[in-house]
């Protein structure tokens, strides 16, 4: 079986055996044949295109799947990753192109007709019901009945089996909000394997997962993958896509680059792959993370403390990239959260350039020049219904105050400069936030920050959920700062990236800030081992 | 061209002109017919202006509150405070002090709807309760209040000054439209000259985003609830004033969802989010004209409710993106393919 297209319009046909001369309306066609399509050939997507206003998402895209093997889907943000597997899941539809599964023409026009096919996806973000049971959410739109009613029983026994098979032994009758974000995830991917899919996708499912957990994710993986199931698998992981996946899929801008071997395809050339031609001028960011401190004190903490954290001292300097590093929950977004206001601080003193300052909100902070980019970017990031321009420059209004409107003209002027100097991918500023990929609306958001002129900037997670490109991007753009004089704040989950940029870092463990270390002494090893918990000799 | 179908105010505005011109269809004209008596205009488009400025102004501040994801089904009741108190007042019923001072008495029948604004913000900023619960509060308190202050029967009185805020004429127009203009005015003023705009719709999108951004989260709803009560006493003085008395189980009795109904017709969404006091103030003009439309015709009273409820389907089908889109693909599909 093979797929032919025709030589002189873009006409396609599934050809087993016969003629390869078509009488078709359009006159006579010369078919040539474009691939062969493998017995185990799952699913095959071909020339897929998928215009939104003002942009292309995708342009003649192929994704081929075969049956048993975990596929990775790569690509920087913006490449088209989410809006193929949008349309592969109904929930965009393609302007044209060719979907086939097991050799039939399917279309699919919504997630529930997806469902029917055999395509289960889990998304990044838990899509499950917080406020009903585990088991609810499992078996939720096809509740197992008995005498027309619902058999809870049932419900409850299988939700509990088909969780003991990825080794979670919790109470199913539990709310699901009851549990943390890895155990929701792993809930959302018992509940995609459970309706008997034949490919599942995962998009992004690891970014809330500890190593233990990815662990366990990748044993299920394999157990699927030897039960035939195909596996699309999303991740900005690398190290991931080199541990499981079989065969990759890059894709650029939304074009297709090609589908790989993963195992014939060394990490620097996929990087290069998926960034194109800037990735040498990326690879030279690391080398260029030269610090300079000016050493001059800028913020100093004394005994502060929040409702969530208490007796934190710590002191910033100028020209200085500090970081935090430890587990979720070890008080890193706490000290954020407190230096910004967003948690009001209800004991110790707080001091810039030595003078005791009183900050009891987000706007006091933004007027005493500090700016601060939450991890969570959707809630308490973008605005989503609101233009890039009016994301861009609520900080600065709100630190101007409301009442001198900042001008449309001045408002466009501050927007073009930043979309320019970021490199922001869009249109224009008029542009809504929540149409740009998450690497985009991260900038956006540093530039509202950086609108505000602020000394002291602190950025949670600014890099979480975005490519490798934008990641680099923001890097550098935070060493520049610095280098130009500004007190940054990094914090993240990524060692690596933590190493890279530091100057200075503080290690916390369990709300309290155990080690502070500089320049030479900032080694991963040393790091993990305060991380954990061991007291080292100095 | 593309640019005026996208602004807000492009929808609410072609369903009033159609409907005004399916009543000038109906009536032969006559619809569209103004005289001038006493120096004065007189007719059905003048009358919708007047009737519909008390929707006017509760759109206005109905706009804002909804704009922020809140809503506020107190207006009713503030009305009927409003009236209560102001017309107790000239009718020197309480607060004797002032002699029926008409000017007096709308300077605190203001004030009584700032107070009530202030208490719904109380409620919705500061304690968090949902909008629709807190200002269910009010909604269910308000007319008992207004009994009270009208000692539970209904005040007639006799002050023309008082009747000129809905029975004056300037410059041949109704007084009324003077001072829904005034307040649109206001309002545009300080949602656009200011950021006050910006926050109103920030606060709507994402309130923690907003907050973290600097917004001052829980003042502006305060201030917007507040200047809502104010709109909706405003409104209760003119419908007292239009009846020359306060009617306290009747006055701006299901007023709310009427409203609602303007702002939703205008185009802001309820669950807050971008909103244009322009287009409120259109959606405020199609639910009078509707009811002025129903009564010019005579329809049967026992058929206007489902008369009226009809046309707002049709208005509202016609504003739906996903209801237009199916019948594009069902008039357009020959285009789609070709």
């Amino acid at each position: 079986m093979s797929i032919l297209i025709c030589g002189f319009c873009d006409i396609q046909i599934i050809y087993a055996s016969g003629p390869i001369w078509f009488y078709g309306r359009f006159g006579v066609h010369c078919f040539k044949e474009v691939r062969g399509l493998e017995q185990n050939d799952l699913l095959v997507m071909e020339k897929i295109n998928k215009k939104f206003p003002g942009v292309v998402a995708l342009k003649d895209v192929h994704f081929f799947l075969r049956a048993g093997e975990v596929h990775a889907l790569l690509g920087e943000n913006g490449a088209g990753k989410s809006t193929l597997i949008k349309v592969l899941t109904g929930v965009e539809h393609m302007d044209s192109g060719t979907v086939l599964m097991d050799g039939c023409a399917i279309s699919v026009k919504s997630p529930l007709e997806a469902q029917k096919h055999g395509i289960s996806t889990v998304y990044q973000e838990v899509n499950l019901c917080p406020h009903l049971s585990v088991a609810e959410n499992i078996y939720v739109g096809r509740e197992p009945l008995k005498f027309g009613r619902i058999n809870w029983k049932a419900i409850v026994q299988r939700a509990k089996e088909l969780l003991k098979q990825f080794d979670l032994d919790i109470d199913v009758t539990k709310q699901l909000d009851y549990y943390s974000v890895a155990v929701q995830q792993m809930i959302a991917i018992a509940r995609a394997v459970d309706v008997q899919a034949k490919i599942l996708i995962l998009d992004e499912p690891t970014s809330s997962l500890s190593n233990t957990e990815v662990d366990k994710l990748f044993q299920i993986m394999r157990m699927l993958k030897e039960r035939g199931m195909g596996i699309v698998f999303v991740t900005h992981f690398l190290d991931q896509v080199y541990e499981i996946t079989d065969r990759i899929t890059v894709l650029r801008n939304g074009e297709y680059v090609g589908t790989y071997d993963t195992v014939s395809l060394p990490k620097v050339e996929l990087i290069g792959k998926m960034i194109g031609k800037e990735y040498e001028e990326l690879a030279g960011v690391s080398l260029s993370a030269v610090q300079q401190n000016t050493g001059k004190k800028y913020l100093r903490l004394e005994d502060a403390g929040s409702a969530n954290i208490a007796h934190i001292s710590l002191c910033f300097k100028k020209g200085e990239v500090t970081g935090f590093s430890g587990l979720l929950g070890s008080g890193r977004s706490e000290i954020a959260r407190l230096l910004f206001g967003a948690d009001k601080m209800t004991s110790g003193k707080a001091f810039i350039e030595e003078k005791e300052v009183h900050i009891a909100d987000p706007l006091d902070a933004i007027c005493h020049d500090i700016a601060f980019c939450s991890e969570n970017r959707k809630k308490e990031g973008i605005i989503g219904d609101l233009t890039i321009r009016e994301n861009i420059i609520i900080a600065l209004q709100a630190k101007r105050g409301l009442g001198k409107a900042i001008s449309y003209n001045e408002a466009q002027k501050i927007a073009e400069k930043f979309i320019e100097e970021l490199a922001i991918k869009t249109p224009s500023a008029d542009q809504k936030i929540k149409n740009l990929s998450g690497g985009n609306q991260q900038k956006v958001l540093l530039a509202r920050w950086l609108a505000t002129e602020p000394e002291l900037l602190i950025l949670d997670e600014p890099t979480r959920g975005i490519d490798i490109g934008a990641k680099a991007e923001i890097q550098k753009i935070v060493m520049k700062l610095a280098k130009d004089g500004m007190s940054c704040v990094f914090i993240s989950s990524e060692m690596e990236e933590m190493l890279r940029c530091c100057s200075k870092m503080f290690v916390l463990r369990d709300k309290e800030v155990v080690a502070e270390l500089t320049e030479d002494e900032i080694k991963e090893t040393r790091i993990m081992e305060y991380i954990a918990g061991k007291e080292v000799e100095a | 061209m593309k640019k005026l179908t996208n602004r807000m105010e492009f929808r609410p505005l072609v369903s009033l002109i159609i409907i005004l011109l399916v009543c000038a269809v109906f009536s032969g004209g006559s619809f569209f017919e103004i005289s001038v008596v006493e120096g004065h205009l007189y007719g059905r488009l003048i009358d919708i202006l007047r009737n519909g400025s008390r929707y006017m102004i509760l759109a206005i501040g109905m706009s804002m509150v909804l704009a922020t994801g809140g809503t506020d089904i107190s207006v009713g009741s503030v009305m009927a405070i409003s009236g209560a108190l102001a017309c107790s007042i000239v009718d020197q019923r309480i607060l004797g002090g002032l002699q029926g001072n008409v000017f007096a008495a709308i300077v605190i029948a203001l004030g009584a709807g700032a107070l009530c604004g202030a208490w719904n913000g109380f409620l919705v900023a500061k304690l968090k309760v949902q909008p629709i619960v807190a200002t269910m509060i009010l909604m269910t308190a308000g007319r008992g209040i207004a009994q009270l202050i009208a000692d539970g029967k209904i005040v007639t009185i006799t002050s023309d000054a008082y009747y000129y805020i809905s029975g004056g004429y300037i410059l041949g127009l109704p007084v009324p439209l003077f001072i829904a203009a005034f307040m649109l005015i206001f309002g545009v003023l300080i949602t656009k000259k200011t950021a006050f705009g910006l926050a109103v719709e920030s606060i709507g999108i994402n309130a923690d985003s907003a907050r973290l951004s600097g917004i001052k989260v829980e003042r502006n709803l305060w201030l917007i609830y507040i200047f809502c009560g104010v709109c909706a006493a405003i409104a209760g003085m003119i419908e007292s004033a239009g009846i020359k008395g306060a009617d306290c189980n009747n006055c701006g009795l299901m007023i709310e969802m009427d409203g609602i109904l303007a702002v939703a017709i205008g185009g802001t969404s309820l669950s807050g989010g971008r909103f244009s006091l322009i287009a409120s103030i259109i959606g405020a003009l199609v639910v009078q004209t509707i009811t002025t439309m129903i009564l010019a015709f005579g329809v049967a009273p026992e058929v206007i409710r489902v008369f009226k409820a009809l046309i707002v389907i049709v208005i509202c089908l016609a504003q739906s993106p996903a209801f237009v889109a199916k019948v594009r693909n069902i008039f357009g599909k020959k285009k789609v393919v070709a």
